[in-house]
């Protein structure tokens, strides 16, 4: 009871204090609604890059023939190997024959050409489909395949997706640095708008002293102004996020550019990303105003 | 049983300067104490230290049973509980009126707003000043601001007053009327209370027990003393 009456007092007093200060305070509001912002955009953007690089995973096979020599037992051995690799998750396995017969049901002109080629001198080789767990091995796991006997080709779109993976991680990067520069910045701001407070309450703080209010009493409406600052900054990346980016997904369609790069469906997804940015927003708030509490009031 | 004991307590400031030499020094409950003594003599600082404001280079203070020199900066409130600090200049908050300033005391402690209303009521009475209860503290002669500023200190019924110079900047009449206020305190609640000052006649007038320090050291310990002259 008697800890609610406190936190009551210390809510009223938090509220107070940021109109008082209020144009230090919008200044603190400012800053962290611009890097919730930048948040909220990091935080959609590696969403839908992890879904979408799931996606893709899903569909990254290695490819591998065998040489035209290899029998079936070779082939079965092979299997083998492959299966027992790490990063493997599953494999398919196609005989020449079987290759063949796809390919003509694909194309009349294939069909054409193949039809002239029997078993024996047939160009088209034994095939693995290999898929992978992990995108970032698949180098990896490509090159002891190729090492394996009887192993001719392997293939698996080398460029390509080293380059997708290398750009993703260093925009990744890039946001992460970005969101970090930020959140230093506007903690910076909140503690002086917290020691404004605090020095404006100076008289206030002495007297809460002398008559034996607690130190966990006199630092927590500060703590909460801090909270307070966090949770006034979130109020407009939630909107911005929330509705831009359902205005977003419609005008896609849900997919950017090709059917290949998904997004996530706006919901639930959105309401995450709210609650992350309303969460980071107060924790920031948080350490902002402890940090202020910490260097500014000698309690 | 003795309130306050003070032994071989000596505090010497950050600058070299030592306020107090070697204090021994007890104090009754219920008693009422005037310290004196001139501008340095080291009364502020056995204030200060009485309510932890100073902690002692050397020796033992103990207030209520706790040991003032080891307590900690977290538990400081502990002590500040027990007691009620009055000032020169009575340090009210002046946005607040009357009734808020002394409300302000408890609701720090987080007490119900009942029970805070019976109190400071009470208090504000005992002091004299129920009748101006909505008034703020610019409103009002020097005097009353110092009433209100006793009625927060004894709001939360201490067992200790202490007060440093409550008279310095009111008028010699003004200055008994506080001193009724604090007589009635100290014998309707039983607050013990010490009050440090250098208006020799208010010490005469009442004839207490008074202490007399001089450049820090213990002069005389007098049941129903005099204002000594050695001490000025």
């Amino acid at each position: 009871m008697k800890l609610f009456r406190m936190l009551g007092r210390s809510i009223r007093d938090a509220f107070k204090s940021v109109i008082r200060n209020f144009s230090l305070s919008l200044a603190s509001i400012s800053c962290i609604t611009i890097t919730l912002i930048i948040v909220a955009l990091a935080v959609i953007a590696s969403f839908n890059v992890q879904n979408f690089t799931q996606e893709i995973e899903k569909d990254m096979t290695i490819v591998v023939f065998l040489q035209n020599d290899a029998t079936e037992e070779e082939a079965e051995e092979i299997g083998k190997q492959i299966k027992a690799l790490e990063n493997v998750s599953s494999y398919t396995f196609e005989t020449k024959q079987e290759v063949k017969e796809k390919m003509q049901q694909e194309s009349d002109v294939f069909n054409a050409v193949l039809e002239n080629f029997d078993e024996e001198e047939s160009p088209l080789k034994d095939t693995f489909q290999v898929k992978v767990k992990e995108i970032e091995g698949i180098k990896g796991t490509a090159k002891k395949i190729e090492k394996m006997e009887k192993v001719a080709v392997v293939r698996y779109g080398e460029g390509m997706v080293d380059k997708m993976v290398s750009a993703f991680t260093s925009i990744e990067k890039v946001t992460y640095g970005i969101v970090f520069a930020l959140i230093l910045v506007t903690i910076f701001l909140i503690v002086n708008t917290i020691k404004l407070t605090i020095s404006a309450r100076r008289k206030e703080i002495g007297i809460m002293r002398l008559v034996g209010a607690s130190n966990f009493t006199i630092k927590t409406p500060f703590i909460i102004e801090g909270m307070v600052l966090g949770v006034f900054g979130s109020i407009v990346p939630i909107l911005i996020s929330t509705f831009g980016y359902i205005a977003f997904y419609d005008h896609f369609n849900g997919y950017l550019y090709s059917e290949l790069i998904k997004l996530v469906r706006p919901e639930p997804f959105i309401y995450h990303v709210s609650l992350i940015v309303l969460v980071v927003g107060i924790i920031v708030g948080m350490i902002g105003s402890a940090g202020a509490v910490r260097k500014y009031l000698k309690v | 049983m003795d309130l306050i004991r003070l032994k071989n307590v000596e505090k010497r400031y950050k600058n070299g300067v030592t306020a107090i030499y070697d204090l021994n020094l007890s104090i009754e409950k219920g008693s009422f104490v005037f310290v004196v003594g001139g501008s340095g003599s080291g009364k502020s600082t056995l204030i200060k230290m009485l309510y932890r404001e100073e902690k002692p280079t050397q020796g033992q203070v103990i207030v209520g049973g706790l040991d003032v020199a080891k307590l900690k900066n977290k538990k400081v409130y502990k002590l500040r509980r027990k007691l009620g600090i009055v000032f020169q200049d009575y340090r009210l908050l002046p946005k607040l009126t009357v009734y808020e300033n002394v409300a302000f005391a408890l609701e720090c402690l987080g007490e119900k707003k009942n029970d805070i209303r019976m109190k400071v009521l009470k208090a504000l009475e005992d002091v004299g000043l129920k009748n101006k209860i909505h008034s703020y503290p610019d409103q009002l002669s020097g005097g009353e601001q110092q009433r209100v500023a006793i009625a927060r200190a004894i709001v939360n019924d201490p067992k200790l007053l202490l007060c440093d110079e409550p008279t310095g900047n009111l008028d010699p009449v003004k200055s008994m009327e506080i001193m009724q206020v604090l007589e009635d305190i100290n014998k309707n609640r039983g607050t013990t209370i010490i009050m440090a000052t250098h208006d020799k006649e208010i010490v005469n007038k009442m004839k207490k027990q008074v202490i007399t320090l001089k450049d820090g050291h213990l002069v005389t310990n007098k049941k129903k003393g005099r204002y000594e002259d050695e001490a000025i």
